[in-house]
């Protein structure tokens, strides 16, 4: 029973995602005073890329053609793993935050190796700069993660949730500390604004979009999925870990339809947050990465050291 | 104690505390002197939270006057002045390169240390968000003289002094829920006369030596030459 | 208790007055009678406490004890004298083009002003509302630095408002530190009023009040001119009008100190250590060495008598810092003194460098052959400030001297030491000025010396004998401080 709720939770995660992305894009639009496109369109594009026969360059080796589907299925890995709206589901076993970061790299990895595979200079370009960020995000978004750890005594998703949940209302300045540098981190692994524009294609400064410029068909209908995916599944973790209030506890239906609006209403308005915050920001230099990358560590690094010195019993 | 156990306030509290010692530092590294103002302002905001909290959560009517003037102050009146002063004078598109800013940052750390260090004698007789909240004003304090150090306009002067004004308030809200209200209302003035009078000066630094970089200011000697 | 009401009121007036009205050729004059109605309200004051005792208003808002009192006449007293001198001098200032009308009108508004903080920061009971009458003073007398609107004026008075800023507001840290430790032993609403806390000192925790005493010296200490926190006094007392630098040296630096030491007997009945004690005489003697020392390098008169002021503050901290009876009244003694001197030298600073247009100490010359009364009595301020007896000055550092060899033998060898050097770096400057030719050009200028003449009169009367009613005044006032009176 447990595991058909689990697999209905990742089913029903996947099917959502491109909604989301739907959502955010609706929510700029109407903020930028433009007409917006249906919610639904995210859909019809993936059911239209789809239906296409991919072009493959001559020189694309295998791993070209293999990168979407492991880069997928790594993301849905993650997704299952995370609890979106219920906590203690079977698969939260190994719902281990190191786990999730693995899962990340190594979906990272290998569409950083097929952006060089191909051996256009954008896809190397666009690879090389997504290492560079992604090697300075990843230990701010560790030491985020692990703040949140300490606080919980575990690094099981699932478990710190609950800790989180069995407490009243804990105002911890460590936490504050750690949701403002994921939330950082989320966007530069993300590529949104300011860090990367997602909505641009033949501009020096692309990253993420750089690298998946020769897919085409149902290959880039994969990896369009993915990215959705992970930015859904950024979303998911900033919302259930620190705001976790009406994830469902128990199975019965009632708290599982609860908790599946709370957590629909939650990254709804996560991505109106996200929409304002792309509306009023300008993208930075590529240079200034670094600094916005320090500052996040900064963060994750004060919020485990406000854990410690604030927080300790004495 | 942990965290757990303390009432919402005192948790609060300690956010804050961490908050505002944070903008600290950000103004410590910040080379920008919008920017700079941008985030005094913001500690400013803070402080006005923390009091107005205070005010709730203590039943204490009186501090909504003080949340009242410093939000006037403090994030509406200086920052609107010295935003003003920076335009005129053309000086927000000017980076101002801060010397040895590592040096400056890890400085800014030890000063934390040493507050830490210098309060704890406290904890004997006080609870742990006592000495946190204290330990974190002084730092505010220090990091202000720091800042001013570091940092070579006028204008950066200006903002290093009302944060260790700042720091000071804070202090004052957390350990003794506000000083009383003649005190209060004496150190509110004060800071509007200072803050005024900083105006006069910037006009009249500008008219001697035709800028704001107080190393400029380099005329006067501790033995003549 | 009137007295203190009528006292702030009339300072407030004169703010208000002549803000409003503007300079006027009298307005000088008008300033000295508000200045001698305060002295009279002060007088009245101290004859109440003199024959009633400590007086603490109605509301605790005021206190009034033996210890306040006498500085607040001897505050009344020097802000009538300088106003005295001031008239003409700012006058003659007006006519060379230095100042305008306007400035003037600031000028005679916030003399007010820095009166009026003066007098609340002796009078009030509530040390929260001391430091905002301290950090008034700064406001009231920062523009004043700048009067003359030259860079290096300008340099000075941002030095003095940056530093004095800055420094002061370690001494609301210390306070704020204070009000907490009250408020833990539950004194509620009263716990900043200093008569409420000297009657808890001994409950409240000794922990608190030590680093809040820390905060609290630094603070204050930097107002008094203490080394290393003094970079701010030279400049500001060379760059600003004179009568600042009279009023600064007599009265700001003194007020400072009072606060220090109002604290310090709240610290020493909480902690039962001479560690409050053994901060000031630290920090006291090392302001004395290096005031004495930098004595010798000046080129600028008034520079060299402000560094002559950071030096006796020294000293006057540093015996207050031994703490006792002897000392303690040596301290009291030694504040009426130098302030009395110290101003009276300045208005004779003043004219002589309206004399000779300048305040290079090279360019003053021959001033005994151009304007015999400036030089005469530039020189017996100095032979007093340097503590030749019969003046008052010599007794009261050797009463310092004599509680030091007491308590401390070895540190007045130092003592002496610094006195030599002071002695020596004073006279090498002052000695070329008052004698040797006269410059072409230097002719004397109007001016008014009774100022000088009164207080280096009260200074030699001191020294040759210490009327009764004074001593007794000064031991009721050591006994509140010390514990023990002298005599």
């Amino acid at each position: 029973m447990n595991w058909i709720i689990a697999i209905i939770q990742t089913l029903l995660f996947v099917a959502l995602a491109p909604l989301l992305a739907g959502w955010l894009k609706w929510c700029k639009c109407r903020l930028q005073n433009r007409r917006a496109p249906s919610l639904f369109q995210p859909y019809k594009d993936l059911i239209k890329l789809s239906s296409k026969q991919p072009v493959v360059a001559e020189h694309a080796s295998w791993i070209f053609t293999r990168s979407p589907y492991i880069i997928f299925s790594a993301m849905v890995l993650a997704a299952s793993v995370v609890p979106f709206i219920a906590v203690d589901l079977p698969t939260s076993a190994s719902a281990d935050v190191i786990v999730l970061v693995g899962l990340f790299g190594f979906a990272r990895f290998f569409l950083a190796l097929a952006g060089l595979d191909i051996g256009t200079a954008f896809g190397g370009m666009g690879s090389s700069r997504e290492m560079t960020v992604s090697s300075l995000a990843e230990p701010a978004m560790l030491m985020a993660v692990f703040t949140l750890s300490m606080a919980a005594s575990t690094t099981n998703l699932s478990v710190a949730i609950t800790h989180v949940l069995e407490q009243d209302l804990v105002l911890r300045p460590s936490f504050v500390f750690a949701l403002l540098a994921l939330i950082l981190v989320a966007v530069a692994e993300t590529g949104r604004i300011p860090i990367d524009n997602p909505t641009t294609h033949l501009e020096l400064t692309m990253i993420h979009e750089a690298m998946i410029l020769e897919y085409s068909g149902r290959h880039l209908a994969l990896i369009e999925l993915a990215s959705q995916l992970k930015l859904m599944l950024y979303g998911v973790l900033i919302a259930n870990i620190f705001f976790p209030w009406g994830i469902a506890e128990s199975f019965t239906p009632e708290a599982l339809g609860y908790g599946l609006l709370a957590i629909l209403g939650k990254l709804a308005l996560l991505a109106i947050i996200l929409g304002i915050s792309e509306t009023v920001v300008a993208k930075m230099r590529l240079f200034r990465v670094q600094e916005y990358l320090s500052f996040a560590y900064l963060l994750g690094l004060l919020g485990m050291l406000s854990h410690i010195i604030l927080e300790a019993s004495r | 104690m942990t965290i757990e156990n303390q009432d919402f306030y005192s948790q609060a509290i300690l956010s804050m505390a961490a908050l505002v010692g944070l903008m600290s530092f950000l103004m410590l590294g910040q080379g920008r002197l919008l920017r700079l103002i941008f985030i005094f302002a913001v500690q400013g905001f803070l402080l006005t939270a923390t009091t107005a909290l205070a005010a709730y959560s203590l039943n204490n009517p009186h501090l909504y006057i003080s949340a009242f003037l410093t939000f006037v102050l403090k994030v509406l009146f200086i920052p609107w002045m010295l935003k003003s002063q920076v335009i005129q004078m053309n000086l927000h598109r000017d980076l101002e390169a801060l010397k040895n800013n590592t040096l400056v940052m890890l400085g800014g750390a030890s000063l934390m240390v040493f507050s830490y260090y210098v309060l704890h004698p406290i904890v004997q007789t006080s609870s742990a968000v006592m000495l946190n909240a204290l330990a974190v004003s002084l730092s505010v304090v220090l990091l202000g003289m720091l800042l001013m150090i570091s940092h070579r306009q006028a204008v950066a002067h200006v903002v290093g002094f009302m944060s260790i004004e700042n720091g000071l308030f804070f202090a004052a809200i957390v350990s003794t829920q506000g000083m009383p209200m003649v005190v209060e209302l004496g150190v509110a003035f004060d800071v509007l006369v200072a803050a005024v009078l900083f105006g006069i000066f910037f006009f009249h630094i500008r008219t001697s030596i035709d800028s704001l970089d107080v190393d400029q200011l380099n005329r006067l000697h501790e033995v003549d030459k | 208790m009137i007295a203190v009401y009528f006292l702030l009121a009339i300072s407030l007036v004169g703010i208000v007055f002549f803000a409003t009205t503007g300079h006027k050729t009298d307005t000088g004059k008008i300033n000295v009678w508000i200045n001698s109605a305060s002295l009279i309200a002060t007088v009245w004051m101290a004859i109440n406490v003199l024959n009633e005792g400590t007086i603490l208003s109605a509301n605790k808002v005021f206190l009034i004890d033996p210890f306040n009192v006498y500085l607040i006449v001897l505050t009344a007293f020097i802000g009538l004298t300088t106003s005295i001198f001031s008239s003409p001098y700012m006058a003659h200032e007006r006519e060379l083009g230095k100042l305008t009308d306007a400035r003037l009108r600031m000028y005679y508004s916030m003399y007010q002003g820095f009166m009026l903080a003066m007098y609340l920061v002796l009078t009030t009971n509530n040390l929260g509302v001391m430091w905002v009458a301290m950090e008034g003073a700064t406001l009231a007398t920062v523009l004043l630095v700048s009067l003359y609107r030259t860079p290096e004026s300008i340099e000075a008075a941002w030095k003095y408002f940056i530093l004095c800023g800055v420094g002061i507001a370690q001494a609301l840290f210390g306070t704020i530190l204070l009000y907490y430790a009250a408020e833990q032993i539950g004194i509620g609403e009263d716990a900043l009023l200093w008569s409420e806390l000297y009657i808890h000192a001994s409950h409240l925790n000794p922990e608190i009040l030590e680093i809040a005493f820390v905060f609290l010296l630094i603070g204050y200490g930097t107002k008094i001119g203490l080394v290393p926190l003094h970079n701010w006094l030279p400049d500001a007392h060379s760059e600003g009008p004179t009568p600042m630098s009279a009023v600064l040296s007599g009265l700001l630096l003194n007020d400072a100190l009072y606060a220090v030491v109002r604290n310090k007997m709240l610290v020493d009945g909480a902690t039962h250590s001479n560690m409050a004690g053994l901060m000031m005489m630290s920090f006291g003697l090392l302001s004395f060495l290096v005031g004495a020392l930098f004595l010798h390098r000046q080129t600028d008169i008034k520079r060299l008598f402000s560094y002559s002021s950071i030096e006796h503050m020294g000293m006057m901290t540093f015996a207050f810092g031994i703490g006792g009876a002897l000392a303690t009244f040596a301290a009291l003694l030694h504040m009426t003194v130098h302030s009395l001197t110290k101003s009276a030298i300045f208005v004779t600073v003043g004219h002589a460098a309206q004399v000779a247009g300048t305040q290079k100490i090279d360019k003053i010359r021959g001033l005994i052959k151009t304007q015999p009364k400036i030089g005469w009595g530039l020189l017996i301020g100095t032979v007093s400030i340097a503590g030749f007896p019969p003046f008052g000055v010599f007794t009261s550092e050797f009463l310092v001297l004599v509680a030091t060899m007491h308590s401390y033998p070895w540190l007045a060898l130092l003592l002496l030491l610094g006195i030599g050097i002071a002695f020596a770096g004073l006279f090498r400057n002052i000695h070329p000025m008052v004698y040797g030719a006269k410059p072409e050009g230097q002719n004397p200028v109007k001016a008014n010396l009774w100022p000088v003449m009164i207080h280096l009169g009260l200074v030699l009367w001191l020294g040759l004998a210490i009327p009764d009613f004074l001593a007794n005044w000064f031991s009721e006032a050591t006994r509140l401080i010390a514990g023990s009176a002298p005599l």
